[in-house]
């Protein structure tokens, strides 16, 4: 019987020839990570193992994204536990403020993530890296701490469901953000509990690297373990584009014909449309079309989810000759300084400011309600975030809608939820 | 091992932003955080839980963010046990590797009420509801986990595992 991508990843990694879901194997881990808010609590427990050292060097990354640059005192002291363990264990993969980015933005970019690995992070959304092939999911900081000592994990392999997106988008500001939202408020935030998500088919085929990171990000917000695709020539043309080369051989796995599937799902882009996710569940997703006489005080347009350069790009032709409303706020958040320094020298901070916006150093900031854009009680944000969890930006009363980059810049414009094709030729 | 005590009844869905806020995530003191534990589901909830109080979750108890501040918040703050009719994947693993006791249980869930009392019966597997005079079965423990659990938790394992090596 053939096996998923997924099945075939855990069985390369755990020294088995086959393995079938329900299965618990112990897997070789090619890259841990973590950031200044769970890598603290990794390092304490490092410690309290008895470890004195890393398993590699070079395959434990940390990253202050999250409180980073340094919010306040408390959050400068957790970064400088971070910084002092990664210079005491000589880590080579650690990116200090300025030459950092939002993680499961900056990690492709450095080509740390490769096709055919296994990844985990103490970040949910470590599940991003399945856009490139590799199995990557999400842990907590005890299983960081273990896996930064031993290089190993324990898995219990997961079902796999697949999602097959058959035909083209409805118009050309559909994205990654509007599949995966469209597919979680069909199964709900539940839906994949425990279980790969597979994402194939033809839109799967035309979209972007930018559409498919940001497609991967979010399925752990349909409690999935990961999400995962084939790599093909449009990730290997983003890896070659990067600076710097793979400093590792890495395998492109495709699941097999025959391979077995909890279930699959098909979907058609014709009925795919913009979608907006209304408080306080990323499942509370409705079409653009019927999010209606929704005010807005803020639009927040970058995170791990959608702080790519073609998110900004969306954005920015969106934006250019606008003006943002009076009486909202826009904040755009480039996620890496490559993103950053592409989008200011093709012209992007420029519009971005002219139209009234602030554009931030890279930092996952509002997006968990951290910092650089808090908001205060009844106020609304359109953010391309991830997650309208209760308070989650902000004030246990504010809200938040996710929505891709096209809606939340043609939201800025107007300061009400704003179906992008009303305000550009779609 | 067998615990018991006041139950606090929660909602499907409360995931790790409402367990503990991400404003308090500046610190991993436990007492720091268990002062704020479940704050955006019951802004009172720290005040008046008690040493031993179980929290009863809907489904998918733990969602969203990995946080392992989450689980710690509610040990720190004296619960001594979770129940709910299924986690969220990784408050889930958080749970066993760091020793928060958690059970599946959806009837046990389902039919509590606030302030009712519940008796765990973890090794046994089996959650009583004392007010209503209920008996449930919870789900078991997966071998490999329950082996996790009685190495004392993934620390210790890894303690161990380590300790091995030439």
């Amino acid at each position: 019987m053939g096996m998923t991508i997924t099945e075939k990843i855990l069985a390369a990694h755990s020294g088995h020839e086959t393995v079938v879901p329900g299965q618990i194997v112990d897997s070789d881990v090619d890259i841990a990570l973590g950031n200044d808010i769970t890598a603290p609590i990794a390092i304490s427990r490092f410690a309290e193992a008895g470890a004195d050292k890393v398993f590699d060097t070079k395959k434990v990354v940390l990253v202050p994204d999250h409180f980073a640059p340094n919010k306040d005192i408390a959050s400068a002291n957790q970064a400088k536990v971070m910084r002092n363990f990664a210079k005491n264990q000589k880590i080579e993969n650690y990116f200090e403020v300025g030459r950092m980015g939002i993680e499961h933005a900056l990690l492709p970019e450095r080509n740390l993530t490769l096709p055919g690995d296994v990844i985990i992070g103490a970040d949910s959304h470590t599940c991003t890296y399945g856009a490139l092939g590799a199995f990557s999911t999400g842990v907590g900081s005890t299983d960081l701490a273990a896996t930064m000592i031993t290089g190993k994990i324990w898995f219990r392999v997961p079902e796999s469901m697949k999602f097959i997106f058959r035909g083209v988008k409805k118009n050309r500001f559909i994205s990654g953000k509007d599949l995966i939202l469209y597919v979680i408020g069909k199964i709900g935030v539940s839906g994949a509990l425990y279980r790969a998500m597979e994402f194939t088919g033809p839109m799967i085929d035309d979209a972007s690297m930018d559409d498919r990171f940001a497609l991967a990000n979010m399925a752990v917000e349909a409690g999935a373990k990961n999400g995962i695709m084939k790599p093909d020539w449009k990730t290997e043309e983003f890896m070659n584009s990067q600076e710097i080369s793979p400093g590792r051989d890495f395998t492109q796995y495709e699941s097999d014909e025959d391979a077995l599937y909890h279930s699959v799902y098909e979907f058609d882009g014709d009925d795919i449309d913009l979608q907006v996710a209304y408080p306080h569940l990323p499942s509370n997703t409705r079409p653009v079309s019927e999010a209606t006489d929704v005010t807005i005080d803020q639009v927040v347009i970058g995170s791990c989810t959608n702080g790519r350069f073609h998110d900004l790009k969306v954005a920015e032709e969106i934006l250019r000759g606008n003006k943002v409303a009076p009486g909202v706020r826009m904040i755009v958040i480039p996620a890496t300084q490559k993103i950053y320094m592409r989008a200011m020298k093709e012209g992007l901070i420029e519009t971005f400011i002219d139209a009234g916006a602030v554009v931030s150093t890279p930092t996952c900031g509002p997006c968990l309600g951290g910092h650089m854009g808090i908001l205060a009680a009844g106020e609304r944000c359109v953010a391309t975030t991830n997650r309208n969890f209760i308070g989650r930006m902000g004030d246990p009363k504010s809200e938040v809608y996710l929505a891709g980059p096209a809606v939340a810049a043609a939201s800025a414009i107007t300061g009400v939820i704003t179906d992008p094709t009303q305000v550009v030729t779609a | 091992m067998k615990l018991s005590g006041k139950t606090w009844k929660f909602g499907a869905d409360v995931d790790t932003d409402q367990i503990i806020p991400a404003r308090y995530l500046n610190t991993i003191d436990p007492a720091a955080l268990a002062a704020h534990v479940m704050e955006d589901a019951d802004p009172t909830f720290a005040g008046k839980v008690g040493e031993g109080d179980i929290i009863v979750g809907g489904d998918n108890f733990g969602c969203g963010s990995s946080r392992e501040h989450a689980p710690i918040a509610i040990k720190a703050a004296g619960v001594s046990c979770v129940v709910a009719p299924f986690f969220a994947r990784i408050f889930y693993r958080n749970a066993f590797n760091m020793g928060l006791p958690i059970v599946e249980c959806k009837s046990a869930a389902d039919d509590a009420n606030t302030g009712d009392v519940f008796e765990v019966d973890l090794a046994e597997g089996f959650v009583i509801n004392k007010t209503q005079g209920k008996t449930y079965e919870s789900a078991q423990v997966p071998p490999f986990m329950q082996n996790l659990l009685d190495a004392g938790g993934l620390i210790a394992y890894t303690r161990e595992r380590i300790s091995k090596q030439p």
